[in-house]
């Protein structure tokens, strides 16, 4: 397959991979929404099923996937990196 | 097609499996349920660990679940042992309310062996009874259906629940019920689910629910992070409950939902449902067993394996990782939606194809490999 990732739709921040894609790869993901295509230099590591920074992100901003907010962000998050646990955090449940 | 080969029952509902169910009404008789199994082996035993000094809604729980299990329609015919005549009264008694043939026996004055001869010699009637009972063509629409995710990843929410909500439109499409729940699961898109309620009625019960439910996890003090998402979750990709929750709703599909049950509260019509259950696999299939469904869809990302002993527990996945180093578990495999070899269109359709072989008969994955989690909810400690 020519794509390493796909993106719900238009208005989110993340893409998810659909295999193991290595730090340095540039890599084509797709839009499901509209059928686009974009392109991306990752900057880190991104395990199948794992979400990649579709752009800049800073510390506070509420991550979006799905077009819904999934999480806000702990530390700043630069386009092409790994988004997961390190970086974004639930805004429920927190104490 | 919109037909499977299942079992008419005489009080009209439909199922897909054809079981004689031993029930203990509380732990103490599991071993006499375990040992009249061993003389009967073709009937099916439901050990469980409570039962006793349950009480208020705990208790009514408790009596619900064992009563909607022998209830069942994969259930022909039910053998319930309890330790005392009273509470196995009440189970009896709740069963037979279906008019399916039921039989109660309590140990106390009688002792185990001699409860263990009553109660084998009753199964094994029951067995030669219901084994005469044949398939014929049952209407999708006819059935009752239940669906859960576990062990998710991002590729559920990506790929395999998006095409189980196809399925799911589908089934409703035909008037089918099918029920879905997981209140913990939904938090970060109850929203989403409240807007779908079909009457404002239904909107208040639901947030009720949700609301509860919160109130619940921090009356309690403790921290959910951790254990939702799960470490699986996590290590599949899940960041946050909400988008686990996000992901986890796309497998409802798009219609309305036509009620909102409490735990085991069988639906009173067709269409969609809520059941407010735990998101634990094993509870939650329970409790929908209970609440009468005959056939369960569950996806999975990295590979939950559950089953259930009265219902078959359907696999699907669209993880091609989990898909080739669990493929024993895996009934439909639809990792050619993340290759986007295979539409959402298409991938419901295999999923509905399979539930038509395997209510018709075919064994699940799960069944094969020995699958029977049978997992009662309690609410709180016992008295």
């Amino acid at each position: 397959m020519a794509h390493g990732f796909l993106v719900h739709c238009k208005e989110d921040d993340v893409g998810v991979a659909v295999r193991d894609l290595a730090a340095g790869e540039t890599v084509e993901g797709v839009y499901m929404d509209s059928e686009e295509s974009v392109t991306l230099a990752l900057l880190a590591v991104v395990p199948l099923g794992h979400k990649v920074a579709l752009q800049d992100m800073a510390e506070g901003h509420e991550c979006r996937e799905y077009n819904e907010v999934i999480g806000r962000v702990t530390t700043p998050i630069r386009q092409g990196e790994h988004v997961h646990v390190h970086n974004i955090r639930s805004a429920r449940w927190s104490k | 097609m919109t037909t499977f080969l299942g079992y008419r029952r005489e009080n009209g509902t439909v199922a897909t499996r054809n079981y004689v169910a031993i029930i203990p009404v509380d732990d103490l008789s599991n071993a006499v349920v375990e040992r009249v199994s061993h003389v009967i082996q073709a009937a099916v035993p439901l050990l469980h660990p409570y039962g006793r000094l349950q009480f208020g809604d705990d208790l009514d729980l408790h009596f619900r679940t064992l009563i909607g299990t022998g209830a069942n329609p994969n259930v022909a015919a039910a053998v319930v042992i309890g330790i005392e005549p009273n509470w196995t009264k009440v189970v009896v008694d709740g069963i037979a309310k279906t008019g399916k043939p039921v039989a109660g026996f309590s140990i106390e004055e009688h002792g185990d062996i001699d409860t263990i001869a009553r109660a084998a010699k009753a199964a094994r009637e029951f067995v030669q009874e219901s084994s005469e009972a044949r398939r014929e063509a049952i209407q999708v629409r006819e059935a009752v259906f239940s669906i859960k995710c576990g062990e998710s990843d991002t590729t559920s929410g990506l790929a395999s629940n998006p095409a189980l909500g196809v399925a799911v439109d589908w089934l409703i499409e035909q008037g089918a019920t099918v029920m879905f729940g997981e209140t913990s699961e939904i938090t970060g898109a109850e929203h989403l689910i409240a807007r779908r309620m079909a009457t404002p009625e239904l909107q208040e019960k639901y947030l009720q629910v949700h609301q509860a439910y919160q109130q619940f996890i921090l009356d309690t003090g403790f921290d959910l992070l951790g254990s939702q998402p799960t470490q699986g979750n996590i290590a599949g990709g899940l960041s946050t409950i909400e988008e686990k929750a996000l992901g986890n709703i796309q497998k409802t599909g798009t219609k309305p939902v036509n009620g909102v049950l409490a735990p085991a509260e069988a639906p009173a019509g067709h269409g969609l449902y809520f059941m407010d259950t735990s998101s634990a696999a094993a509870e939650a299939v329970t409790l929908w067993a209970a609440a009468g469904s005959v056939f369960h869809f569950f996806t999975t990302g990295q590979g939950n394996v559950v089953g259930n002993p009265i219902i078959p527990v359907m696999k699907i996945s669209a993880n091609p990782k989990t898909v080739n180093t669990m493929g024993e578990h895996i009934d439909v495999d639809i990792s050619g939606l993340l290759s986007r070899d295979l539409t959402l269109q298409e991938a419901g359709v295999e999923i509905i194809v399979m539930m038509q072989r395997i209510a018709s008969g075919r064994l699940a994955a799960a069944e094969v490999l020995g699958h029977k989690e049978f997992v009662l909810t309690k609410l709180h400690r016992s008295a």
